[in-house]
């Protein structure tokens, strides 16, 4: 069963059409990859699911429910969860305390006037924040203010922080970008435990076919603003369309 | 105790502390001595360091948590002012009717400004709320005082007359009282040298602020606190995280609101006059000035800061020429008047140049306020310490 589902979006800004007739299914339980050259509009297509954007035409529905004119908070409390290009965190707050702040939005919805009790009383909260940190491997670094820790780090704190809500959809956005070689592979190690533990569905884009190939079980490729190939990740591999929109010309062997 | 973790509640009982001892902390020189123009121990200084501590701790509630600088909280304040005053007109002089109206009022009036200004935020965030703030000030000075409709009485401000309904009148109590304690009785100790003051109306704001106080820590350690600072550090994930920032955000909008109307009511409970330069925006400037001088975002900061402008207020512009003239009279003519000619112009009159090189100084070397400063020194102290202890040999 697809859990998001995009039918004939259309999105314009100007006279330049990011998003023209975009069907995309993503399954239930599976990793979903969306990939393609840059300017394909990837990233405009993720921001439609988000509610940072507004497709012109066209369906998405999430759940049996649309999306279109929900408010990125809104969306989220639905069950989607984004991780950004450039991790978006807390940088001020605590390792610990970034991840409370999710659990509180899971627990208590988007607002609530919870201003006496103090956050040392929460204990399900605080067990539930403690095990995540422990499930990533970061139980060590608690009581660290969040900007001093290194990208790769800030960057498993947000998927810690995405997956503490158990969302029903995981949304990420070039999670590998501007890693080191180890972090990568140490991201990509995370999430497929994280698929094969939790079942989490994911939707990713990005831009390294190392990490696309590695981890995808089904690939939409974009060019130009279209869905140009959606199969499995070995027949998109020998896909001439794919090259082409790759490399400019057909490849000749 | 009273559900703080052990640091805070160390803060706690240190203002407890120095609000209860504050006749005699703040008076320490005696009487006849020269520096007795230094002291601060008198009823009507040590109800505005309470007072105004009260509308900086609101502020901070505000500023040091969301960052939201608002530049119109003058307003709330005039606002309840102009309510104590009006709950004194129409029913007695007993304060409790007017504190409680005053922060209903301000409450309403900071919901209807916030729900308005929050649309934006930073800047234009800013010059929203002083906009508002000068509306209601105009709104306040002449608007509203005109011979059909007198709400504020205009230039003159609103006081009390001896026509006004007062439903509860008390024949003998023609000034704000508690169930008929007056707020200007005043007891004097004198012990040697030393007079010491102690004014119920200056204890009753003592004990408010003390109450605000542990209000605003609770909030600092709740769950909703916690959010309010995530509001400060990013926005962005704040939303993708499923939270709605606009609620929160408001509800610290009118929180800081209904203390500033409490400490309008209590400006006016100490003293039955309300006036629309309380709503100015210079007034509005002066509780953003106390808690960045304080320490934005901490929990004594806004305290300490509110109490250090006032006392240079106060202490500084008594400071007039003739004082300076008795200090310097044994110097020779010359560098006498040379003396008091430099010194003319941070004092008396010219205290505004002082403060503003006050905080100047305070700004580009401790950009955490004062309180930043205690703990350097307390660190050093603690550093030389740990040095110390180091170079003992171990046994």
């Amino acid at each position: 069963m697809s859990i998001l589902e995009v039918q004939n979006v259309n999105k314009s800004f100007g006279g330049l059409k990011a998003l023209q007739n975009v069907n995309l299914k993503v399954e239930e339980g599976t990793i979903h990859a969306i990939i393609g050259p840059n300017g394909a509009g990837k990233s405009t297509l993720l921001n439609c699911f988000v509610g940072k954007l507004v497709p012109d035409t066209g369906s998405v529905t999430f759940d049996g429910q649309s999306l279109l004119q929900k408010k990125p908070h809104e969306i989220n409390q639905m069950g989607v969860s984004r991780v950004f290009q450039t991790p978006e965190i807390f940088t001020d707050l605590t390792v610990f305390e970034n991840v409370m702040i999710p659990c509180f939005a899971k627990r208590d919805g988007s607002f609530e006037l919870n201003a006496w009790k103090p956050v040392t009383r929460e204990s399900d909260i605080r067990e539930r924040a403690e095990q995540m940190l422990i499930d990533v491997n970061m139980i060590d670094k608690r009581d660290m203010i969040a900007s001093s820790m290194s990208r790769g780090d800030k960057r498993r704190l947000e998927m810690a922080m995405c997956l503490s809500q158990s969302p029903k959809l995981l949304l990420l956005d070039e999670p590998t970008a501007g890693m080191a070689r180890a972090d990568t592979e140490s991201t990509i190690e995370l999430l497929k435990e994280i698929q094969a533990r939790l079942k989490i569905t994911m939707a990713i884009i990005e831009h390294d076919m190392g990490v696309v190939f590695s981890l995808a079980q089904k690939i939409s490729v974009l060019a130009q603003g279209t869905v140009i190939a959606e199969d499995l990740p070995d027949a998109i591999r020998s896909d001439p369309r794919v090259k082409e929109a790759y490399l400019g010309t057909a490849a000749e062997d | 105790m009273l559900n703080l973790n052990q640091r805070d509640t160390g803060t706690f009982l240190f203002v407890i502390i120095i609000t209860v001892l504050a006749p005699f902390v703040m008076n320490p020189f005696p009487t006849e001595s020269a520096m007795a123009q230094f002291n601060a121990g008198y009823p009507d200084l040590m109800q505005r360091f309470v007072i105004f501590g009260i509308f900086a701790i609101g502020f901070n509630i505000l500023f040091g948590l969301t960052g939201y600088l608002s530049f119109g909280h003058a307003a709330f304040l005039g606002v309840g002012s102009y309510a104590a005053v009006w709950m004194f007109k129409l029913l007695s002089y007993n304060i409790i009717p007017a504190l409680v109206l005053s922060v209903i009022i301000a409450g309403i009036f900071s919901l209807f400004i916030g729900f308005l200004c929050l649309r934006r935020s930073g800047i234009y965030f800013s010059i929203l709320t002083l906009a508002f703030a000068q509306m209601s000030f105009a709104i306040a000075y002449s608007v509203l005082s005109n011979p059909k409709f007198n709400l504020t009485n205009g230039e003159t401000g609103l006081q009390v007359y001896a026509d006004d309904i007062q439903l509860f009148k008390v024949e003998n109590l023609t000034t704000p009282h508690l169930f008929g304690v007056k707020m200007n009785s005043t007891y004097e100790l004198t012990l040697g040298a030393w007079d010491f003051q102690f004014n119920v109306g200056y204890y009753v704001s003592a004990v408010v602020m003390i109450l605000m106080f542990y209000v605003s820590i609770r909030i600092f350690r709740s769950p909703f606190g916690l959010m309010l600072r995530a509001v400060k550090t990013n926005q962005t994930r704040l939303n993708y995280t499923g939270l709605n920032t606009r609620p929160y955000t408001l509800a610290a909008f009118v929180i800081s609101g209904m203390y500033a109307g409490l400490a309008g009511g209590l400006l006016a409970s100490m003293d039955p006059l309300a006036g629309a330069e309380r709503m100015q925006w210079t007034a509005s400037g002066e509780v953003v000035l106390m808690t960045i001088l304080g320490g934005a975002g901490t929990l004594l900061g806004p305290v300490l800061g509110a109490g250090f402008i006032k006392y240079f207020e106060n202490i500084l512009s008594k400071i007039n020429d003739n004082v300076l003239h008795a200090w310097f009279q044994y110097l020779p003519e010359w560098l006498e008047n040379s003396l008091v000619w430099v010194l003319h112009w941070f004092t008396g009159k010219g205290w505004h140049l002082t403060l503003g090189l006050l905080f100047m100084i305070i700004v580009i070397f401790l950009p955490g306020g004062l309180l930043d400063g205690a703990n350097r020194i307390r660190e050093a102290i603690r550093g030389r310490k740990a040095k110390k202890n180091a170079k003992t040999p171990a046994e």
